[in-house]
């Protein structure tokens, strides 16, 4: 997912909001990985909004994409300067309405933003793991996010929202803990990746790979793959926008500049963006972590894993109702793969609830503020959490 | 078209005898739902499970902020996938004029649910009847406001015809009422003589049974 620097700063913020710490699964107690791996000690930053009914019956547990975190909304501190991710869908009034629902976002493990991943220090050689951090799946960051809500003390979920490999985990949570979650938004997301987007991850991490500061892995004391995280970002943000948006926002416009330069300086307004992109993630990201996450989503198989190959029986446990969205001009998770989750939802008569929303701005989409996005997810989640209480 | 009048949240006529026909608590499915007028009335007033399918996406968000479980899909496709008996009640509002292959969904709607309920309106209605007589020009009415060049409605109905129709497919008719509507579809009146000639929509009970 991309980062959007023009969130407005609106009224309806959450205000500052701050970072927790999450340690569990201490050794010998370590989590036992789907790999067979042990990771031990585990910490999650997560961060919360709204406040948990005394029933602790309104929350709603937000999942980020490759790159997020868990500053879903609000600011830190007065003077920051951009609010959380997902400041236009959460806070008072919005489409996670943070007056009715308490919001918990937590940042996966693998990540680099405050949870456990490679970037971590490994308690056996006190040195940062590299890669000997075990490769996690999206099932073992659902079994984290598990013990999280076990720790704030929540049973049940009205609902598990997120985009893209946020709603791959949306998925996962409705597989593995079905007695836990109520209802479920998958945005933009698949049960699994296709060939096209399992070759971008790729590309991407050969980026990284191929970048000699890499080093197998072992840069943390030295400098680090920047170039190869900076252009595994410009391969993501291509897929993440469309033909159409990037006709929009950039055309064949030069950048600063009446004509060609006759180099190889960045002469076009995309190439400049794309470096621009490039650049600042690689201020915040750990290219580890980019290559750990990745291969966590290309090797996501809802129906493998949990339906012996069947998608209609991987969805044969939970009795979640779902809103499920797609946008018409994402070609990184196209609208048919929503259609056939939708289809293995209804084959298991399960609630369920679709629409494909006309939206010119790629897979990003589901970030961008969007009335009639939120205005769909806040009457669903009205209804379920009023059927919830029946 | 408006369904609702905000004035006194009377629903459209048609609508309305639909409304009660259905059994309490029941399940029903709405092929072509619009912006779930009828459905959001079953749910409040009879208590039902419904969902419903369509096309339209503004339409379909609409149905979803209302709190509606709704899906954006073509009804011919979506009928496909749920399992047998699914649905008490398989509803069509005015959608059947549209449907390329009518007796196809026919059998998909009663393998889904155990009674369809279908309504249309009657080509064979007088008015249509002089204006082609008269004019010579393609009925446009206000039930069928199209010109034959742009009108989405690709099937001529009669209420004779659909009696036929549903025979023809091996099903029953189960109840049927003609009726005649003005007002914006508010007000109407069911029509006993002549209903073939004096009705703007049919509106019908279909099933295997008796």
């Amino acid at each position: 997912m991309s980062e959007y620097i023009e969130h407005d700063k609106d009224a309806n913020s959450v205000g500052i909001v701050e970072k927790k710490l999450y340690t569990f699964a201490e050794p010998p107690g370590e989590m036992v990985l789907e790999s067979g791996a042990r990771l031990g000690p585990v910490t999650l930053a997560y961060e919360t909004c709204g406040t948990l009914n005394a029933d602790r019956s309104n929350a709603i547990l937000v999942l980020h994409a490759l790159s997020g975190d868990s500053h879903v909304a609000g600011y830190y501190k007065g003077d920051d300067e951009k609010p959380g991710w997902w400041d236009n869908m959460v806070g008072p009034g919005k489409g996670l309405d943070t007056n009715k629902y308490f919001i918990v976002c937590s940042n996966i493990i693998g990540s680099c933003m405050g949870s456990t991943g490679p970037c971590s220090i490994n308690p056996k050689t006190v040195l940062p793991y590299g890669l000997d951090f075990p490769v996690v799946t999206i099932g073992d960051m659902v079994d984290a996010q598990k013990s999280l809500m076990e720790h704030l003390g929540i049973k049940k979920i009205l609902a598990v929202v997120g985009g893209s490999i946020g709603g791959m985990q949306v998925l996962e949570w409705c597989a593995r803990y079905p007695e836990m979650v109520t209802a479920a938004i998958p945005l933009a997301s698949t049960t699994r990746h296709s060939a096209l987007t399992i070759a971008f991850n790729e590309v991407a991490r050969q980026a990284i790979m191929a970048d000699p500061k890499w080093n197998k892995g072992e840069y943390y004391f030295g400098p680090k793959p920047d170039l190869g995280l900076a252009v595994a970002r410009m391969i993501g943000h291509i897929t993440y926008l469309s033909d159409e948006s990037m006709r929009h926002k950039f055309g064949r416009r030069l950048q600063d500049k009446s004509d060609f330069s006759f180099n190889f300086d960045a002469d076009f307004q995309v190439e400049s963006y794309l470096r621009y992109q490039g650049k600042k993630f690689v201020e915040r990201f750990d290219a580890n972590s980019f290559l750990y996450i990745t291969k966590a989503a290309d090797y996501y198989d809802l129906e493998k894993q949990h339906g012996d190959g069947s998608e209609v029986k991987a969805f044969s446990k939970t009795d979640a109702k779902f809103l499920v969205v797609s946008f018409t001009s994402d070609w990184l998770y196209p609208t048919y793969q929503s259609r056939t989750m939708v289809k293995a939802m209804k084959k298991n008569g399960l609630d369920v609830s679709f629409c494909e929303i006309e939206a010119k701005w790629g897979h990003d989409a589901f970030l961008l503020s969007n009335e009639r996005l939120s205005a769909l997810i806040r009457g669903f989640l009205e209804r379920v959490y009023n059927e919830s209480r029946k | 078209m408006s369904t609702t009048n905000p004035e006194n949240n009377k629903m459209r006529f048609d609508l309305e005898i639909i409304a009660a026909w259905i059994e309490p608590g029941s399940r029903v499915i709405d092929l072509g739902c619009g912006e779930g007028d009828l459905l959001k009335f079953l749910i409040h007033h009879k208590g039902v499970t419904g969902t419903g399918i369509e096309h339209n996406e503004s339409k379909v968000a609409q149905c979803i902020e209302k709190g509606l479980s709704v899906l954006q899909g073509d009804i011919n496709e979506e009928v496909l996938d749920y399992p047998e008996n699914t649905f008490d009640y398989v509803i069509m509002s005015q959608t059947l004029q549209q449907v390329y292959e009518p007796d196809t969904l026919i059998r998909s709607m009663l393998r889904i649910g155990k009674k369809g309920i279908v309504s249309f309106p009657n080509f064979s209605h007088w008015g249509c009847r002089l204006q082609l007589l008269l004019s010579g020009y393609a009925p446009v009415t206000q039930q069928l406001p199209y010109e034959w060049y742009n009108t989405p409605n690709i099937r001529v109905i009669t209420i004779k015809d659909f009696r036929k129709f549903i025979h023809d497919v091996g099903f029953n008719i189960l109840k049927g009422v003609a009726i005649n509507t003005h007002s914006e579809n508010r007000f109407g009146k069911i029509i006993d003589v002549m209903p073939n000639l004096r009705a703007t929509y049919g509106i019908f009970l279909i099933g295997n049974g008796t």
